[in-house]
């Protein structure tokens, strides 16, 4: 019939279609090699950038033409005033948009984007955020934007407490949104610093100090504003239990203080003739400058590190060889954070929503942190009940959770220790998978960890410099590396372990007291010949037990 | 008519260009089915249609005049051996109760607020059917005779009394001459001697509203300003899964149109209005709810997308005893059964679920709330489908009805129409408006059922927010026991539907009373009018509607006493959805052609070649087959059509405005729906990495609708999908 309407077959089409790819590259190629050659010839004229932008807004991507604009740019620049400079930058930020238009996670645009911006003389900043915002609002984890977006905000200087509603905006429309919840983490130690001690009233008002920047300032916010924090973190918490970016966040909130460098225990010993310090932090005695005053006498020592393995330790020894002064000093190092009724609070609701969500493993976990942070020996039993969960509703991090729990045991350990005041230090059958805050056993003369499933004594044990006694019978030790120039060791009592080989006994003949040996159930035994071996390897001992 | 005749032979006749209608017509004509779809109306998509302000004063013009019955012609001479005819019906009678009030002063008064007489003396009653009162009303409608009415007017204002005689007169007249129609409540309590009183506190309530710096729209205003509007006879919204959206994108329909999402959904409870927090973010943002409220309705929303044991324990049980028995409490319980799944109390589990779950479907796709609206009004959307249909060669005429049917005795199938003009136009099909066929043709299983509807012109927000251009979805739950669940929808000026200042307010729920009855108390209590005592805060109604329209969804498309070619579409439903329409359409199809693909893809404009055009390859467009008329000659301008037509009927010092218009018709930014395969369909996806919504999108991007001689003989009010193909 006459005026039908007929569609073109799929063949037709696509032979058009081809023969439409074919001609835009040819263009391509040869617009392509024209910019090349120009570029060679050193040429910064207006129809080089010509052709680079009909290249570039078809693919934004070719990093070579985003340099050889910029050398054109600097030419012109460099030629012509600043109202005219300023017109082809302002230029160039539209065409650039028409870029990010075409693929909004281009390296090149934004990056040359940062360059314009940064070099044009009457820069229009609002634009830019403005411009961020849009990005943002279609897709609120494009990095690329995030990045252009903070050294927008760096140059124009946008008030802090402007950004961080710029950040309630973008978490109230999606809340799963790390970088919104990371740069409210940055922004409200500066609005809402902690006030340090009680607050003087002739303090200054703020807006006369100097702008306080992230790197001198502490990170710590201030209680009333923690608490709207707690609120906004926890309805996204309880709207979705499953979302790690609010969880992550409240445990920032939650964090515990660093712990300030400090010195937190020292050990001086006239038998061995050696001062032992233990630091709250791990440092490099070497390069820091540690001064030893002896009897008010700045000693010249080099301070060794524990285990060669260690370049920063937390504990570091010198051998002395003038005379030493009496007595031990001691002094334990504070494990918990302050404990708050805030926290206390935290917990309960953290219980309703457990109750809500029984199998929530960021709930729960949460929930032994802040069991932890607020009586981590009363909440014992329930922490472990709560591992176990954990293990089995998220058993992919089984071991994860194992090595945390060993963690926390193992400061349970020491705050009764501590409370007991003895240097015995016993943690037996807990299912220990890890040691940990070995740094803080400097003062232990007899440690037990029988029946745990401990794989190895890691470097860090030569951390235990007082150490008499040793006990680690039915565990799955394999390696003992750090049994390690242990000055005091007199007994080491392995049994029914994984030591099958001398070469994993090597590190005992390091230390030069042990006299007592048992290795009995090791698969070492089995070897042939191995009384004589170790009675060569470990010529002190006395009391071998195979 | 007269000097063109029609094509005699045609595959499908299609009489109405309602949603169904205009669906069924796109399907057929885009499978090659040769289609001639007329409307005996002069404006397309029948009750589905979309009016100006001042259109929408001529439509409740003509529902007030007395259709007088056109006199049966006999065509029988057209009858050959073995025929006969069925006479169709040419009166729908589907809108009753039609009442239109206005409560803001008439004219554009400077001094309004030291005026002594408050802006509602001038309230118009143009309820009822009683003739006087038609008459006097149609005169204060048209703005031509606007300076009659002023002079008309101090005569009011001086003499209360009379005023209030006129009421009395006005009651008196309806109870004798119209007994079938409602009559206002409120303003029969008026005449039992309790006016003074009752009037006196609203006058001064809207006396001292009017102080503030806020000058009230004035009718002529509306009036002036009334192309701004788009006023719908349904109030609908497109899930945005729902199937009319899956059709538009199917088919490429979607090119036509475009959507505005619903910014928010609201409800009425306790007396006030509150926002219901649907989704991730609304719960997390939302100020009203605990954070263990939070968890449950997160929680009961996230479990209930999947069928389990315990909701089939519930089956054939109320929702409500399930939502109980959730331990939700009365927050949650009320927002999940009236805002979220939009049932009674009494509604069964299983179906408060599936509704329950098809909302949460339709979540996220396009936005925050499971709605689209479609900028300009729900009319566009059977506009959309008979452009389609015109695309592909359809031919259309309003103005044009069919008068009847030749039917083959022997086969009982339709051979035949005769069209108004007598014609005889022979069709293998014939498709038909539900009110084109008289009652005795029909099989009705169910006693008729009623819509009653409302549309008011607000000056405020319902709940004012930040933004001034929300889209609100607003449920309200019966207010007194027997009274029907009301739908309401609130619209803002940036869906292109009403002046900027104003709102377009529509209230929708099966007719219990008429639709005054219905609904004003409802209307009473959300806002001010005269009526209302302690609305302060609330926003001033200026103008509404009330009138009450046939709800058919339960009609079925065949298996009446017709000829078995011949189908029945329904009218529009109550529901909040398309859903009905489009099964239907479908359902239509399939039956007529059940090998061939409902609504494919339309092929890009590109794609299109014309068979026996000289030059079709130099046609970027897709129909300029007619080679343009006046109008549409320049091709690829922006072109509104609409808004061109009524350049036409009011003369040429519009033609600034039409430039304004367009240039606001890019601003809206509204969503384009897209094809599901480029997978960017979630234009609200997270991942969405899409450059801006480019502003430059023309509203009308492929068709240049040539607009054929014949149409232009008709002289069509609305011709976006006028043109004639063929010959």
């Amino acid at each position: 019939m006459h005026g039908r309407v007929k569609i073109k077959s799929t063949a037709q089409q696509e032979e058009e279609k081809r023969k439409e790819r074919e001609k835009k590259l040819k263009i391509y190629v040869a617009a392509r090699d024209a910019c090349f050659s120009k570029r060679k010839e050193g040429v910064w004229d207006d129809e080089a950038l010509q052709l680079t932008q009909q290249l570039l807004s078809s693919n934004p991507d070719f990093a070579t033409l985003w340099n050889y604009r910029r050398e054109i740019l600097m030419h012109i620049e460099a030629v012509k005033d600043e109202d005219e400079v300023q017109k082809v930058y302002e230029a160039e930020l539209s065409f650039l948009e028409s870029c990010l238009k075409v693929n909004p996670k281009s390296y090149g645009s934004w990056h040359h984007r940062g360059w314009v911006s940064a070099r044009l003389p009457r820069p229009d900043w609002a634009r830019e955020l403005s411009l961020c915002d849009r990005c943002l609002s279609l897709d609120d984890r494009n990095f690329h934007c995030w990045d252009y977006r903070r050294m927008v905000v760096k140059m124009s200087g946008v008030p802090v407490d402007q950004e961080l509603s710029f950040t309630d905006r973008l978490i109230g429309s999606n809340f799963s949104n790390y970088s919104s919840w990371h740069y409210r983490s940055t922004l409200l130690p500066l609005l809402h610093p902690e006030s340090p001690e009680p607050p003087s009233p002739c303090r200054e008002p703020p807006h006369s100090s100097p702008p306080p920047s992230p790197q001198t300032h502490s990170h710590r916010v201030c209680e009333e504003q923690l608490l709207k924090e707690y609120e906004l973190v926890q309805n996204a918490f309880f709207t979705d239990p499953n979302d790690q970016s609010a969880w992550f966040y409240y445990r920032w909130l939650l964090g515990r203080a660093e712990r300030e460098e400090m010195i937190s225990c020292v050990y001086v010993s006239r038998d061995e003739e050696r001062v032992a310090v233990a630091f709250s932090r791990p440092v490099n005695a070497q390069s820091v400058g540690l001064l030893l005053v002896l009897d008010g006498q700045p000693q010249r020592v080099e301070w060794r590190s524990v285990h060669p393995r260690f370049k920063h330790s937390p504990v570091w020894y010198v051998p002395v060889v003038s005379h030493v002064p009496p007595a031990d000093k001691r002094k334990w190092s504070e494990l918990s954070v302050e404990k708050t009724s805030v926290l206390q609070s935290e917990l309960q609701s953290c219980n309703q929503l457990q109750e809500l969500e029984p199998l929530n493993k960021w709930c729960l976990l949460t929930i032994i942190l802040l069991m932890r942070a607020l009586d981590p020996l009363g909440y014992e039993k329930e922490t472990l009940a709560h591992f176990q969960t954990l293990k089995e509703v998220d058993s992919m991090r089984s071991a994860y959770y194992s090595d945390l729990c060993s963690k926390f045991m193992i400061e349970n350990t020491i705050l009764k220790m501590e409370y007991a005041e003895v240097r015995v230090f016993s943690i037996s059958d807990k299912k220990l998978t890890t040691l940990c805050h070995l740094d803080q056993l400097l003062l232990v003369t007899h440690i037990n960890l029988s029946s745990n499933q401990l794989q190895r004594l890691p470097p860090q044990f030569a951390m235990l410099q007082c150490l008499e006694v040793l006990e680690a019978d039915n565990n799955s030790i394999e390696n003992l590396e750090g049994v390690y120039h242990l000055p005091k060791l007199e007994e080491v009592l392995l049994k029914n372990n994984k030591i099958s080989t001398l070469a994993a006994l090597q590190p005992l003949a390091s230390c030069p007291k042990l006299k007592r040996l048992d290795l009995r159930g090791n698969p070492v035994t089995q070897t042939a010949n191995v009384e004589a071996e170790l009675a060569e390897l470990l010529p002190s001992v006395t009391d071998l037990l195979l | 008519m007269a000097a063109e005749d029609l094509p005699s032979e045609f595959d499908v006749v299609i009489l109405g260009t309602g949603l169904a209608e205009s669906v069924v017509a796109a399907a057929f004509s885009r499978v090659g089915q040769r289609v001639l779809h007329v409307d005996r109306r002069s404006y397309y998509a029948a009750n589905w249609a979309s009016f100006t302000f001042n259109g929408l004063l001529t439509w409740i013009q003509e529902h007030h005049e007395e259709s007088q019955p056109e006199e049966a012609q006999d065509w029988s001479s057209l009858l050959e051996e073995g025929e006969e005819l069925i006479y169709l019906s040419s009166d729908p009678a589907s809108i009753s109760n039609v009442q239109a009030f206005c409560f803001t002063s008439e004219e554009d008064e400077e001094e309004e607020a030291s005026s002594p007489d408050p802006p509602n003396t001038t309230e118009e009653e143009t309820g009822g059917a009683n003739e006087d009162v038609v008459k006097e009303t149609s005169e204060t409608e048209s703005a031509d005779l606007k300076e009659e009415e002023t002079k008309e007017k101090p005569e009011e204002r001086a003499d209360g009394a009379e005023k209030e005689q006129r009421f009395t007169a006005l009651n008196d007249g309806k109870s004798t001459v119209q007994t079938d129609v409602f009559r206002p409540i409120t303003q029969a309590s008026k005449t039992d001697g309790k006016e003074p009183g009752a009037d006196q506190p609203t006058a001064s309530a809207a006396q001292s509203q009017s102080e503030p710096a806020k000058k009230k729209i004035s009718y002529a205003q509306l009036v002036k300003e009334g192309r701004r509007f788009n006023i719908d006879l349904v109030s609908k919204l497109l899930y945005s899964r729902g199937s009319l959206v899956d059709l538009l994108i199917k088919s490429n329909v979607s090119r036509y149109a475009e959507f505005k999402n619903v910014t928010r959904i609201l409800t009425y409870r306790h007396g006030k209005v509150e926002q219901v927090p649907c989704s991730r973010a609304d719960v997390f943002a939302s100020r009203q709810l605990s954070v263990v409220e939070k968890r449950k309705l997160m929680r009961f929303l996230t479990s209930c997308v999947e069928e389990t044991e315990e909701q089939r324990a519930y089956n054939g049980r109320p929702y409500l005893e399930f939502l109980c028995d959730q331990q939700l409490g009365d927050n949650l319980q009320h927002f999940l059964l009236h805002s979220i799944a939009m049932v009674t109390e009494d509604t069964p589990t299983e179906e408060g679920l599936s509704s329950t779950r098809h909302f949460l479907r339709c979540l996220g796709r396009y936005g925050n709330t499971p709605f689209l609206f479609p900028v300009y009004g729900l009319g566009e959307i059977p506009q959309c489908f008979c452009r389609m249909c015109a695309v592909f060669g359809g031919i259309y005429c309003l103005r044009h009805s069919v008068s009847c049917l030749v039917v083959d005795k022997t086969t009982n199938r339709c051979k035949a129409v005769v069209d108004s003009q007598g014609q005889r136009i022979s069709c293998s099909h014939f498709v038909v408006e539900e009110g084109s066929v008289g009652t005795d043709w029909k099989m009705v299983t169910s006693p008729p059922r009623f819509l009653s509807r409302a549309v008011l012109i607000t000056d405020g927000s319902i709940l004012p927010s930040d933004s001034d251009q929300q889209v609100s979805m607003v449920t309200v739950p019966p207010i007194a026991a027997g009274c029907p669940a009301v739908k309401m929808v609130e619209l803002c000026s940036s869906t292109m539907t009403c002046m900027p200042g104003t709102y377009l307010v529509h209230l929708t729920c099966q007719s219990v009373g008429s639709a005054y009855e219905d609904l004003s108390p409802v209307v009473t209590k959300l806002f001010r009018t005269p009526e209302s005592h302690d609305q302060e805060n609330c926003p001033s109604v200026l103008w509404c509607l009330y009138f009450n329209m046939t709800d058919s969804s339960g009609l079925e498309v065949e298996g009446h006493h017709l000829p078995s070619n011949v189908f029945v579409c329904s009218g529009p439903d109550g529901s909040l959805g398309h859903e009905h329409a489009i099964k239907q359409a479908e359902l239509i199809f399939q039956k007529i052609l059940p090998e061939e693909d409902f609504c494919p893809p339309a092929p890009n404009p590109e794609d299109i070649i014309y068979d026996g055009d000289n030059n079709s390859s130099s046609m970027g467009g897709e129909e300029n087959g007619g080679a343009g008329e006046e109008e549409n000659d320049g091709a690829g301008e922006e072109e509104e059509e609409k808004k061109e037509v009524l350049e036409e009927n009011d003369g040429e010092e519009e033609k600034k405005e039409v430039v304004e218009e367009e240039e606001q018709s890019l601003q809206t930014e509204g969503i384009r729906l897209q094809p599901l395969e480029t997978g960017s369909g979630s234009v609200g996806g997270s991942d969405s990495c899409s450059p801006p919504a480019g502003s430059q999108i023309s509203r009308r991007d492929a068709v240049q609708t040539p607009e054929q001689h014949t149409a232009s003989t008709h002289n069509p009010q609305r011709e976006s999908a006028s043109c004639m193909m063929g010959n």
